[in-house]
């Protein structure tokens, strides 16, 4: 017996001593055991998406995990994102304490100061000149300057200051976004290797909770959950921003001011 | 523990499940060590905030919890269809699935695996199946150095030190330990590195960067897997796993078998439990979910192994096979008296605190009454936190009584009856009758006045005091099971006790109060236990 049909008949038989299940593993097709499954718990019903309690609420939540959120009423994206490239690279110059200069853990030549990291921040009109990365998908426009991904190996990724997407869906219980792959987003490479990820997110993608948001979601495509920059709690259980993805997570909410009752205006 | 086994017998798991001696002789010296004791008692107190704070936010917590429950149990009533399934959706979408009856068998895959592509390193993400299997440490053997990237787990391998927590492997460091140990292992490292644990972690990205960009094979576990789509799931914190999930050329997952989920749907019930109940966040900072291979994103080999070790032998007991429904948040070793002032590593085994107390015996399973691992069940006081966190509703104490039962019938061979096997056959024996029970109740309220002074009884007579020698037992309750039920329901309860012989060498003193949950004694009402539960038979704290 090979280990797959050896440990198939070994659950088999254990479901049939501990005397669960029918233990012989035939049932039919699409047998379905969800209907025992008591789901009570919230599963919609919420605020309805996109509405301004709903956005308020994610505001708050981004804000409480480190992310900076600002509003961008529709067409005015691409100055929001050229603003929060800008905020970005003036919080973070090099030198400080999350870009350390060149030292002995972390050699100039090393990966983290390649050529192109040397062209950030953006200049002084606020673009992110070459140093910027967009998936092949962003709408036109929004970053005029970025360079779109056209496959870049790791390395080459590391040389990004900052990338630029949108997204497929968030969550505004739990302040998470969701990236799907789609192509406004890229690959998932390209959102994590830059330090800085910029993020739009129109207010029709905003859920209420975590059951919204995956039933929002194709399984099927490769689904990054995004919920604050990157962290950790390791050191005490004591949370502490800024380990391996992308330190700075910079959320653009697009939201029409005129009609909030129709954030899909 | 099965006595009569129809079918395939299921062997005990192999692995990095035990340690080389008994708990309680690793749990003195872990006593000893107040720096150990202060380590762990700083930090299982933050998050134990932090847990309740995200917990409360949620009103609906406990319908999440029942679903949670009912999903596990239904999920391993037909585990054999979900990895069927599973298997034939990460096949059709461009993985490949391997099946490995125990750890031998999964590192010997993942070893030809690794060697197949050629490298001589990769990746790692966290996961509780390579440790418990010793990947790392077979991948040695054969030559391939396995670089860990979490941080905690990057502490442990610098140090040369074994995890002793399943989500904060060195959660018995503190920073300026984890600072003294960067700055004498870490090549390149900064002198002027500070204790800050932002530093440190920043210290963590310098010095993993470049290990991640040109890794060209990765090994993660797995949290969840989705028969129904073929989806994995590996939920995180600090990005070492997307970049392991995502950079490399060829991914290998290994996943123990009683991960599978059967729907997409279930997903929205364990991605709101188990952040929460981890690190207390209402979602950790990155879920990343894939299925098979996509073109064009992430590694374009996908092997997925299933990993048996001992799995179907706990899915063999009635009441055991519980453990097996364990997301690992956690949150059971956090709220745990014993595991605050021992730390992980007396457990022996990769799975430390209370779920391993009832994991660990049951993967290996208990060879004897003095198999090292079969002095885990009395790891506990049957306090009933663990089971009030538990995001699964895991009884642990109810399992920890069912091994106990277990282990005490594993020892009835041996000529000296050991204290564990004294005091089990003593409340066996208390517990048939209820005059007797009544009486040990009373007794054990006796026991409560003499450890007025302190509030903890710092030993108790031979033989109970071959386990309080190492650990207090804390006071019995103020009212005992029997009295509340009389007072709240006004007639006499009747304990539904077993009908045991009484024990052997006539031993008749009454040995602490029965236990209310436990599955040998009456049912006590949901809750009612709490920290103020009363001892178990054992008299263990
Ligand atoms: S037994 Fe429950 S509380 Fe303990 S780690 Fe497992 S899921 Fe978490």
């Amino acid at each position: 017996m090979n280990a797959r049909e050896e440990v198939l008949a070994r659950i088999r038989a254990a479901n049939a001593n501990a005397g669960v299940g029918l233990g012989g593993g035939v049932r039919g097709p699409g047998a379905d055991d969800d209907g025992d499954i008591p789901r009570e718990y919230h599963r919609g019903g919420g605020p309805a998406p996109g509405s301004p309690p709903l956005l308020d609420l994610l505001r708050r939540r981004l804000v409480d995990y480190r992310a900076s959120v600002v509003d961008a009423a529709p067409g005015d994206e691409p100055a929001a994102i050229r603003a929060a490239l800008a905020a970005a690279s003036a919080e973070h110059p090099r030198g400080s304490a999350e870009h350390p200069p060149p030292s002995a853990d972390n050699p100039p030549g090393s990966a983290e100061h390649s050529p192109r990291s040397a062209e950030y921040p953006p200049d002084s009109a606020g673009r992110g000149g070459g140093a910027v990365l967009v998936p092949p998908g962003l709408p036109a426009g929004w970053c005029p300057d970025g360079v779109v991904d056209g496959g870049f190996t790791a390395v080459e990724l590391d040389g990004f200051a900052a990338v630029v997407t949108g997204c497929a869906a968030a969550c505004a219980l739990t302040g998470t976004i969701a990236l799907d792959g789609s192509p406004d987003q890229g690959r998932r490479a390209i959102t994590l290797v830059p330090d800085v990820h910029v993020c739009v997110v129109r207010a029709d993608q905003v859920v209420h909770g975590v059951p919204e948001l995956l039933a929002r979601l194709d399984p099927t495509r490769p689904i990054t959950l995004i919920s604050g920059p990157s962290a950790t709690s390791d050191i005490e259980f004591d949370r502490v921003e800024g380990v391996h993805g992308p330190r700075t997570l910079a959320v653009i909410l697009v939201t029409d001011p005129t009609d909030p009752t129709d954030p899909t205006a | 523990m099965t006595a009569a086994f129809l079918g395939i017998p299921a062997p005990p798991g192999v692995g990095q499940l035990r340690g080389g001696r008994p708990f309680p002789a690793a749990a003195r010296d872990a006593l000893a060590d107040s720096q150990l004791r202060r380590n762990l008692g700083h930090a299982t107190g933050v998050i134990r905030t932090k847990r309740a704070a995200a917990v409360g936010e949620l009103d609906d917590w406990e319908q999440l919890r029942l679903a949670g429950e009912a999903i596990k149990r239904a999920t391993m009533a037909r585990l054999d269809d979900h990895l069927v399934r599973l298997e034939a959706e990460v096949t059709a979408r461009g993985g490949t699935v391997h099946w490995a009856r125990d750890a031998h068998e999964a590192n010997a895959i993942v070893t030809g695996l690794v060697q197949a592509t050629g490298a001589t390193e990769l990746v790692k993400v966290k996961s509780m199946a390579t440790q418990e299997i010793g990947l790392n440490a077979a991948l040695a053997d054969a030559g391939i150095t396995a670089h860990e990237t979490d941080l905690a787990e990057l502490i442990i391998q610098l140090g040369d030190d074994v995890p002793s927590h399943i989500l904060v492997p060195a959660i018995h460091r503190n920073r300026a330990e984890i600072r003294e140990l960067f700055l004498r292992e870490m090549p390149g490292v900064d002198p002027s590195l500070t204790a800050e644990p932002r530093r440190l972690a920043m210290a963590a990205r310098a010095h993993l960067r470049r290990t991640f960009l040109r890794a060209r094979v990765a090994v993660s576990g797995a949290n969840f897997g989705v028969a129904e789509t073929g989806s994995l799931v590996v939920v995180e914190s600090e990005g070492n796993g997307r970049m392991c999930l995502t950079l490399p050329e060829t991914l290998i997952t290994v996943m123990g078998i009683e991960k599978v989920v059967p729907s997409w749907r279930d997903l929205e019930v364990f991605l709101q439990l188990l952040p929460r109940s981890s690190t207390g966040e209402r979602m950790n900072p990155y879920t990343s979910t894939w299925t098979g291979v996509t073109p064009g994103d992430g590694p374009q080999a996908f092997h997925l192994v299933l990993l048996d070790n001992g799995r179907t032998a706990a899915l063999g007991d009635a009441v055991g096979r519980d453990a097996l429904h364990c997301i690992r948040c956690s949150a059971c070793l956090n709220v745990c008296p014993v595991y605050e002032r021992t730390g992980g590593h007396a457990y022996g085994s990769v799975y430390p605190g209370p779920i391993g107390a009832v994991l660990s015996p049951q993967l290996t399973g208990i060879h004897s009454g003095s198999d090292d691992n079969a002095s885990l069940p009395y790891a506990s006081s049957l306090c009933g936190a663990c089971y009030d966190v538990c995001p699964v509703r895991i009884d642990i104490p109810s399992l920890l009584v069912r091994l106990r039962t277990a282990h005490v019938d594993a020892a009835r061979d041996r000529p000296l009856p050991t204290a564990e096997a004294l005091t089990m056959a003593a409340a066996a024996w208390v517990m048939s009758s209820p005059t007797r029970f009544a009486a040990a109740e009373t007794a054990s309220r006796l026991g409560r006045l003499a450890g007025r002074a302190t509030g903890r009884l710092s030993s108790l007579p031979p033989p109970l005091s071959a386990w309080t020698s190492s650990r207090d037992a804390p006071r019995p309750p103020e009212e005992t099971f029997r009295q509340w039920w009389s007072r709240t329901r006004g007639g006499p309860a009747h304990p539904a006790g077993q009908a045991n012989p009484p024990p052997p060498g006539g031993f008749a003193g009454p040995a602490g109060s029965a236990e209310p949950r436990g599955s040998a004694g009456p049912a006590g009402p949901a809750g009612s236990a709490g920290p103020a539960g009363s001892a178990g038979p054992a008299g263990s704290a």
